[in-house]
């Protein structure tokens, strides 16, 4: 447990695992799979000293599965996969949306399809993240870009699925999870940490009447009915009516999508009077940013745009500073990656220059500086 | 002894039921409610998982309790994750052929392996009845389905005897017809403090006893009654009774 403040040499992955104990994680279930390995690790360490439980269980759809277990019994739980592990635990991700359960799910992602290169970086799990179960959902997805954001927004993760009742990721990858850096380990009075509504009695609605309805835990006596099947607002399945599926569905998406200006996060720089505006997130983020400043250093009107809140987008940020810039340079390490959402919110009032970079690298500043120099 | 209608008010939802008529999901639930009581167990200390099949609705949503409902194969996983945070919490999980021994098969055995403190209870009913009768691990050899119209050529999982070689430390197996011994074990599985395994071989006439000239349910319970034994070398026979109480 963090007592104080403390810096440290960190890898993100590590950061992640610090930031999940401090944002009062008390579960973690995972199955090894690199590049994430090592935040099981970390927990398996840090958990026992906060009273808290680690499993390895048998593969990724049992510790999704158990994830979502305890977090029915009490707990604030949490997952850590890659690559393939993520596309295992898809099933899970919309059951736990349909059932409104808060957990945690961190995908370190590694370059794909399939095994790929399991070693190295890739972001090609954006669609995937947000889109990968089946059905009409929504989810919340944040991309740290940097070890101290491993720990900030892995914390920020927990108490948005506490707020939501709604899985939330935290979409990291190879880079940002290994990479070795100073880390501020934030003590716990200085994080804002947000617990779950719990019913206090009586005769209330689960899944239901409000729009973030209060959630009870298994053996205080609510007798709740849990299922992933359509259910009415009290948890008794229904599946077959028309209604009741509208209702829910309706309300499950709407949560997130009502509260999106109160969810998204961005970051951005030298964006005010941009022409070109350069978007990277999670790995790309600093050689964006990097080439950015070399092109301010020219004279050029290049800004970054960052998003943090990958799902929902910042869509309403990003449709302002296209009232300027005409041209954007998207840097991902990835061919599709969130190019499809950038398409969508420019609306064809941008020209958009897609400039992916895979095999397991990420691009260097003065190769986004060359490509700005280019769009000029 | 309390009356049927008492234990239905005491530990049943007021809901309908959906199971089709003859189905062995009711045999099952009552010989489950009458070992609850006869322990005295409090439902409000009971977390009720199933998965995903007609065995999973026996009791979710009926059983008066916490019940989760989750997804296919994997109620094992769901239950081990509440059972660890909430120790406190008694875990049964109402499951069937296809969703423990077919899609779960890895969290059967790795819960048993892990002698992980809950009670599993199987109802086999030898075919997928939810999806309309197809050809399951357990469906007997040259048995037909819906999958298998010549009848299955591949051999069937013995479920029990694989949970004991995977480590439970109790496994029973009785049928339908069984309901008394059922009780019984239900209790001691119950009461056994780690993996404890309850077989039920269950009747489908809709769909497997249809596809494989039983003319009604009650002839499946004779067949059952029939061609099972207590005895464990017998030939030809299936075994009915504790295979490892440890």
């Amino acid at each position: 447990m963090i007592k104080s403040s403390q810096v440290r040499f960190i890898q993100g992955n590590e950061a992640c695992a610090e930031a999940a104990i401090a944002a009062g994680c008390r579960f973690f279930a995972g199955y090894p799979i690199t590049p994430s390995t090592e935040i099981m690790e970390k927990m398996c360490k840090l958990l026992p000293s906060v009273n808290g439980h680690f499993m390895q269980m048998e593969d990724e759809i049992a510790s999704i599965s158990s994830v979502i277990g305890a977090s029915w019994a009490g707990a604030k739980a949490m997952t850590a996969t890659s690559g393939p592990g993520f596309s295992l635990m898809q099933e899970g991700i919309g059951y736990a949306a349909m059932t409104e359960t808060p957990i945690v799910i961190v995908d370190v992602q590694r370059s794909g399809p399939s095994t790929g290169q399991a070693t190295l970086v890739g972001q090609g799990d954006i669609m995937q993240a947000r889109f990968g179960s089946h059905g009409d959902y929504e989810i919340i997805a944040v991309a740290p870009s940097t070890a101290q954001e491993m720990f900030d927004l892995t914390v920020d993760a927990f108490n948005l699925a506490e707020t939501y009742r709604v899985p939330v990721i935290v979409l990291s990858d190879a880079m940002v999870g290994q990479n070795r850096e100073r880390v501020t380990l934030r003590r716990d009075r200085e994080i804002k940490i947000v617990d779950r509504k719990t019913p206090i009695g009586g005769e209330e609605l689960f899944f239901g009447g409000d729009e973030i309805p209060p959630m009870p835990k298994f053996g205080d006596g609510f007798f709740v009915h849990i299922t992933g099947s359509t259910h009415r607002a009290d948890g008794i399945r229904e599946e077959t009516t028309v209604d009741v599926h509208e209702k829910l569905v309706t309300r499950l998406c709407a949560k997130i999508e009502k509260n999106k200006e109160k969810i998204v996060k961005f970051e951005e720089h030298f964006t005010e009077d941009a022409d070109i505006l350069v978007i990277g997130y999670g790995a790309t983020a600093r050689p964006s940013l990097g080439g950015v400043v070399t092109a301010r250093e020219r004279g050029i009107p290049a800004g970054f745009f960052r998003p943090v809140t990958i799902w929902p987008s910042p869509e309403k940020k990003l449709e302002e500073l296209l009232e300027h810039a005409k041209t954007i340079i998207l840097c991902e390490c990835s061919l599709r990656g969130y190019k499809p959402e950038i398409e969508r919110i420019a609306k064809r009032k941008a020209k958009i220059i897609h400039f992916p970079k895979i095999g397991g690298t990420v691009h260097t500043s003065t190769e986004v500086f060359n490509m700005i120099q280019r769009c000029i | 002894m309390a009356s049927v209608s008492e234990l239905r008010n005491k530990y049943l939802r007021n809901l309908p039921t959906r199971f089709c008529p003859g189905c062995g999901n009711g045999i099952v639930l009552g010989a489950f409610i009458r070992a609850v009581d006869e322990l005295r167990l409090k439902p409000k200390d009971m977390l009720m998982c199933s998965g995903i099949g007609c065995s999973s609705w026996t009791i979710s949503p009926y059983f008066h309790a916490d019940t989760l409902h989750t997804l296919h194969g994997r109620p094992i996983a769901f239950a081990t994750g509440a059972k660890i945070v909430n120790p406190n919490l008694k875990v049964v999980v109402f499951s069937g052929d296809g969703d423990l021994a077919s899609i779960g098969g890895n969290h059967l055995i790795h819960g048993a392996r892990r002698n992980m403190d809950m009670t599993v209870i199987c109802i086999n009913n030898f075919n997928y009845g939810m999806t309309g009768g197809q050809v399951s691990p357990t469906t007997p050899l040259n048995s037909k389905t819906t999958t298998t119209p010549l009848g299955t050529n591949e051999k069937p999982f013995d479920i029990s005897e694989l949970v004991v070689a995977a480590g439970a430390s109790y496994v029973a197996r009785w049928t339908t017809y069984h309901a008394r011994q059922l009780t019984k074990s239900i209790k001691k599985g119950m009461e056994n403090r780690g993996f404890s395994f309850i077989e039920v071989l269950s009747q489908c006439p809709t769909y497997y006893g249809r596809l494989n000239r039983f003319k009604d349910a009650a002839e499946i319970l004779n067949w059952f009654k029939e061609n099972s034994t207590m005895e464990k070398e017998a030939e030809g026979k299936i075994f009915v009774g504790e295979f490892i109480d440890r």
